[in-house]
């Protein structure tokens, strides 16, 4: 290899972190805000509203907030760590997403023709559990070094819970390792291409020799954990810990945990759309009948504008009116430029995926404000004597249907 | 200097500072935060000797769960600052003569070996010769070194549950 493709590869690298990174930061940002307003649904109340249009704004007024709050760092701490601890849990939970792949098409930046993810490496899913098990460092380091009894019990519950159910989270995708054998995420995605009965897509969840149904739950349930979400949010219990490992955090470092968090839940849920659900293929087969499914992301983007559109007409203020009116707009020309020769075929795949992983997001707020928190022993007593044997029933059952194939 | 040698030296130095660092610090908590870094940096270097698989597992394992555990422990039980002592007469006239012939020797074994060495994947791939090295051709010491940390595992518990009589129904529960 030349100097000069060397060259120009590491600059499209540089490109596509750049990128990402905005991406995933707004993605975070945005979250936060679906998360409020799902929850507020569930409640029975609005969410959000004051800041922009429904509360649209928000985000940046919290990220602004972060900002200028008074940045206190409690006496007694161990400062090299108490430093150290929100750095580590936001690099990590971001730098997962790394290796997550967003569609089949090839992007041409400065004439390299380049995939649509940051780092194809072949043992991808490795790369990933090895990042999220390293995470755990950053809550249980956090709660340490604040060197108060509310955090050291949260550092300490949640690296317990985060051991306990990393097992069933790894052994939950030893069944899909098993029928594809690969680690490699882009490989594993295009494995699932194919129908069952000319219908039903081949994904893992449904795949014909053994459908990962168990593996899903157990993924799931065990990524929630791994996360530190309700009902597994034992690590910042609020009514029993104040807020747990990051109660002495104020300011940045505090938003530092609270991106961190809102990130490993995105990578986790890209995660699950890419081994389970298919990643990037669409659910419907290309059969001659089926073109018309080739303009949904069209007919998506069309109706929320149109909706955005209709909203922004009768909206209480001017500013809400203006701007819900150039989102819907820019919504239909998205909706337009979709419909284009050139556009259509490479839309498909990113337009799936995130509609996968959107869908995981919802399920996984959805969880969180509907059940209660599990009790510490409860959780251990599930995570070991209910999921773990879940999972290796799994491995045992889909290595069965492997080797009956043969 | 290639970029593969300046990669080299660079995760060497910090597993080296890393190690030394073990040794020098004087809580335990910074110890193990310091071993993780080591580990960390071997997995970087089976990196540069092209087997990603060891070195995703290398972090999984032993940064991710093994010293996870350690950190556990220390934090638990909550383990202050150690006492720095002056050499024990043990450590002045046995230990420092030993650790140096020690050092020595491992440098001169590695200067003899080094030029003869280079790395050398496996054809098929490291994952797929890994397995079949682990389950295939030494399957049984494999699965007798799990049997051995099972009986591990049952020895330890049983110590602990010395002196508490019969344990409990819904023992499991006091240990979490």
């Amino acid at each position: 290899m030349n100097e000069a493709i060397v060259r120009s590869i590491l600059l499209v690298s540089l490109v596509k972190v750049v990128v990402l990174l905005f991406l995933v930061l707004t993605a975070v940002a945005y979250l936060v805000w679906f998360e409020r307003k799902v929850a507020a649904r569930i409640q029975g109340r609005w969410g959000p509203y004051r800041v922009g249009p429904h509360g649209l704004l928000q985000p940046l007024a919290d990220g602004v907030k972060f900002l200028l709050k008074e940045d206190a760092t409690p006496a007694g701490v161990d400062r090299f760590l108490y430093f150290a601890a929100p750095l580590l849990t936001m690099t990590l939970a971001i730098s997962g997403i790394a290796m997550i792949p967003f569609g089949p098409v090839s992007l041409h930046i400065f004439g390299v023709a380049t995939p649509l993810v940051v780092a194809n490496i072949n043992v991808g899913l490795l790369a990933i559990f090895a990042i999220t098990s390293i995470g755990v460092y950053g809550v249980a380091l956090a709660g340490w070094s604040s060197n108060n009894k509310y955090s050291l019990l949260g550092g300490l519950r949640s690296s317990a819970q985060m051991i306990s159910y990393e097992l069933s989270l790894t052994l939950s995708v030893v069944g899909i390792l098993l029928l594809a054998g690969t680690f490699n995420l882009s490989e594993l995605v295009t494995r699932q291409d194919g129908f069952t009965w000319g219908r039903l897509p081949q994904w893992n969840l449904l795949n014909p020799t053994f459908p990962q149904i168990l593996g899903f739950f157990c993924y799931f349930v065990a990524a929630i954990a791994e996360t530190n979400r309700a009902p597994f949010d034992l690590a910042e219990a609020e009514s029993e810990l104040v807020a747990g490992y990051h109660t002495e955090y104020s300011s940045f470092k505090f938003a530092m945990f609270f991106l961190g968090e809102y990130a490993s839940m995105i990578t986790v849920a890209c995660l699950a759309s890419v081994l389970f659900l298919g990643g990037w293929l669409s659910p419907f087969p290309r059969t001659p009948g089926m073109d018309w499914t080739l303009y949904i992301p069209a007919i998506v983007f069309a109706i929320s504008g149109f909706a955005l559109l209709i909203n922004a007409v009768g909206y209480r203020n001017m500013f809400g009116r203006i701007e819900l009116a150039v989102l819907g707009l820019v919504l239909l020309a998205l909706s337009f430029l979709c419909t284009q020769p050139g556009v259509i075929g490479d839309v498909q795949g990113p337009f799936w995926f995130l509609a996968k992983v959107l869908f995981v997001l919802f399920v996984y707020v959805w969880v969180r404000w509907t059940l209660p928190r599990f009790r510490y022993d409860q959780l251990m007593r599930f995570g070991w004597k209910v999921l773990f044997p879940v999972a290796l029933l799994n491995v045992v059952l889909t290595s069965l249907a492997v080797v009956m194939r043969k | 200097m290639t970029p593969q040698l300046v990669i080299f030296l660079v995760l060497a130095a910090i597993a080296i500072a890393g190690a030394v660092n073990v040794i020098l610090q004087r809580h335990p908590i910074h110890s193990a935060i310091s071993l993780i870094t080591v580990m960390i940096a071997l997995a970087g270097l089976f990196l540069t000797l092209e087997s990603e698989f060891i070195a995703a597992v290398q972090i999984i394992v032993y940064a991710g769960a093994i010293m996870v555990l350690f950190v556990f422990v220390i934090m638990l039980l909550n383990a202050g600052v150690e006492e720095r002592t002056n050499m024990s007469r043990m450590a002045r006239y046995a230990g420092v003569p030993l650790a140096i012939f020690l050092l020595i020797e491992l440098a001169y074994q590695i200067g003899a070996a080094t030029s003869s060495m280079s790395p050398q994947p496996p054809a098929e791939g490291v994952t797929r010769g890994l397995s079949m090295l682990l389950f295939r051709d030494f399957v049984f010491p494999f699965e007798l070194t799990s049997i051995l940390i099972l009986i591990a595992i049952l020895g330890a518990l049983v110590l602990a549950q010395r002196g508490e009589g019969v344990p409990a129904k819904g023992g499991q529960e006091k240990i979490s």
